[in-house]
């Protein structure tokens, strides 16, 4: 075989192979949509879910998986970012490094049932905070946190390494370079991950089931006190989110229209993760565009 | 390639009373590790004066460049040893606050690397950081600065778009007009040039013989001819030896041992 044929064979065989797995996002995303559309309306997307009836809607559970997906980043970027500067910048080339980046590497691939299960024992009973949205943040937030520490190393060791000597042949400091030179242009390439990451945590479930609890009692909508009991913000209330309000009703859902809530909830789900997807992207190249002045 | 005795060397004296010296080192040596890179290099930099450093790849003269504001200091495994003396204080000492040493020797690399800043933020990002926060005078210094280094003419309309815009000559005489900007004493030059075209290069090059009005310039650079043309002195430099320093013009009429005379008429290896 000639080296011109060959080399048609792979290119043939790699357009397959992506066409393969392109095809499977679009069947896949047909499905849920074309199954899920009809049943968005404006009253599914705001009413409390039903318990024996029909006619539910999401608004609650949707609220929930913006409210601890906020949390969980509040709490997951700041530690990323230093995290990700001291493992990019400041570590030296010893056994203590190899030690951490090996504890990321494991914990990134712990699966998300085991985080849930952790956070169970850990958040929820030993430290006493129960089903709660801080112990589902906080699970959350185990389950990410390596993750995004990967995405800032990463993004901060792709700078040049000539930028860190330009600042430091300036007579700036190594902080001064690291704060106003690199991180500035990783900054694009961070925050297109968190929001990646963001998308992931609030398809999450498995993590949330002990962590966040499966109930979603009714939420007064009008009391923003956060210690109030049944206000949106209190962070000690149990909150089941949209991901795991699927995963209910399709294990041990009783309401008559079980199946039109789940398919419904399935495409706003996927919505609003495709719509982190998109974001990423366009905020990514905007921040990039805004802080190069290209 | 040829053996060149280590001990065949020949060191023109500068008596400090006519030749005011600006930097100099003692026995500097370099250790990469377990390898040495520089051996006992002792050079004086004469004041207001260009010093080119010549040797083939290898031969430890950018090491030995980088030595001179410690950037060696970020190489996890380097080492260097012996004196650095620079206003009667070793540089190369303990005590010695490197950040503040660097206003004084500034430094430009062999690729351009501006900040991924406007043009206008790239020379004042460090003085601000350093505390000038007067916007007359900072516009004051970016015209300056863009001016010595012959290229205000070309951007003074597009001062506030991105440096990443510029091409590869501008780009490295804004690095110039950068550090300049640092009104630094001492200014090395890692191959500024090797990464540009012919014409860009000789816009450096006149760049470079007007700052050497008012700065001390060490320059390293893989192309003899231009040692020749803008260095007053030339140091060579082979395998982590300085086996001759000298004036330029001597360097390339009259070298005055075996190994100098092989590399500059390309007879070498």
């Amino acid at each position: 075989m000639n080296a011109k044929r060959a080399d048609k064979i792979a290119t043939a065989v790699l357009y397959v192979m992506s066409g393969i797995i392109v095809l499977i996002l679009a069947l896949l995303l047909f499905y849920i949509l074309f199954n899920g559309v009809p049943h968005i309306s404006w009253h599914f997307l705001t009413a409390p879910a039903e318990s024996f009836q029909k006619g539910g809607g999401i608004g609650v559970q949707l609220f929930n998986s913006f409210y601890l997906l906020f949390l969980s980043m509040l709490i997951s970027t700041p530690i990323s970012i230093w995290a990700g500067i001291y493992l990019s910048e400041y570590a030296k080339p010893n056994r203590l490094t190899n030690i951490v980046r090996t504890s990321i590497e494991v914990l990134s691939s712990l699966p998300s049932v085991v985080v849930g299960l952790f956070g169970f024992l850990v958040f929820a009973v030993q430290a006493g905070f129960g089903f709660s949205i801080l112990s589902g943040a906080l699970a959350l937030t185990v389950f990410n946190l390596p993750l995004l520490t990967r995405n800032v190393e990463d993004s901060l060791r792709s700078v040049a390494f000539t930028q860190r000597e330009a600042g430091l042949s300036l007579g700036l400091s190594r902080w001064e370079t690291v704060i106003h030179v690199v991180l500035p242009e990783a900054l694009p390439g961070i925050i297109t991950g968190m929001i990646l990451s963001a998308g992931r945590v609030f398809g999450e479930a498995a993590a949330l089931i002990y962590t966040a609890g499966q109930s979603a009692p009714a939420l007064d909508f009008t009391n923003w006190n956060p210690f109030y009991i049944a206000s949106p913000l209190n962070p000690m209330r149990p909150a089941e989110t949209l991901a795991v309000h699927i995963w209910k009703i399709n294990s041990e859902g009783i309401i008559p229209d079980a199946t039109a809530v789940s398919a419904g909830a399935s495409a706003v789900l996927i919505i609003a993760v495709l719509l982190f997807n998109i974001l990423a992207r366009l905020i990514g190249n905007k921040v990039y565009k805004r802080s190069t002045g290209l | 390639m040829q053996n060149y005795s280590y001990d065949d060397t020949y060191f023109l004296p500068l008596d400090p009373k006519t030749h005011e010296i600006a930097i100099s080192t003692e026995d500097l040596n370099v250790y990469y590790g377990d390898k040495q890179a520089i051996f006992d290099a002792s050079l004086p930099f004469e004041r207001f004066k260009i010093t080119a450093l010549i040797g083939a790849s290898g031969s430890g003269k950018s090491t030995y460049l980088r030595s001179l504001n410690r950037m060696n200091d970020n190489i996890a495994s380097a080492r260097v040893t012996g004196k650095i003396m620079y206003r009667d204080l070793d540089i190369n000492g303990d005590g010695i606050d490197t950040y503040e040493m660097r206003k004084h020797i500034g430094m430009v690399f062999q690729r351009p690397n501006p900040f991924a800043k406007s043009i206008y933020d790239n020379i004042t990002f460090a003085p601000k950081r350093h505390g000038l926060k007067d916007k007359a005078k900072l516009d004051e210094l970016v015209e300056t600065t863009l001016k010595e280094a012959a290229l205000w003419d070309q951007v003074k309309d597009d001062l506030h778009q991105s440096a990443l815009a510029l091409s590869g000559g501008q780009a490295q005489r804004l690095c110039i007009a950068r550090s300049i900007a640092m009104k630094p004493d001492i200014l090395l030059l890692d191959e500024p040039a090797s990464a540009l075209d012919p014409i860009s290069t000789s816009t450096v090059e006149e760049t470079l013989l007007r700052l050497r009005d008012n700065y001390t310039i060490i320059i390293v650079t893989h192309n003899m001819q231009q040692a020749a043309r803008i260095s007053d002195y030339t140091a060579f430099f082979h395998l982590g030896h300085v086996l001759e320093f000298n004036e330029t013009k001597k360097i390339f009429t009259a070298p005055k041992i075996k190994a100098t005379e092989d590399y500059v008429s390309g007879h070498f290896g």
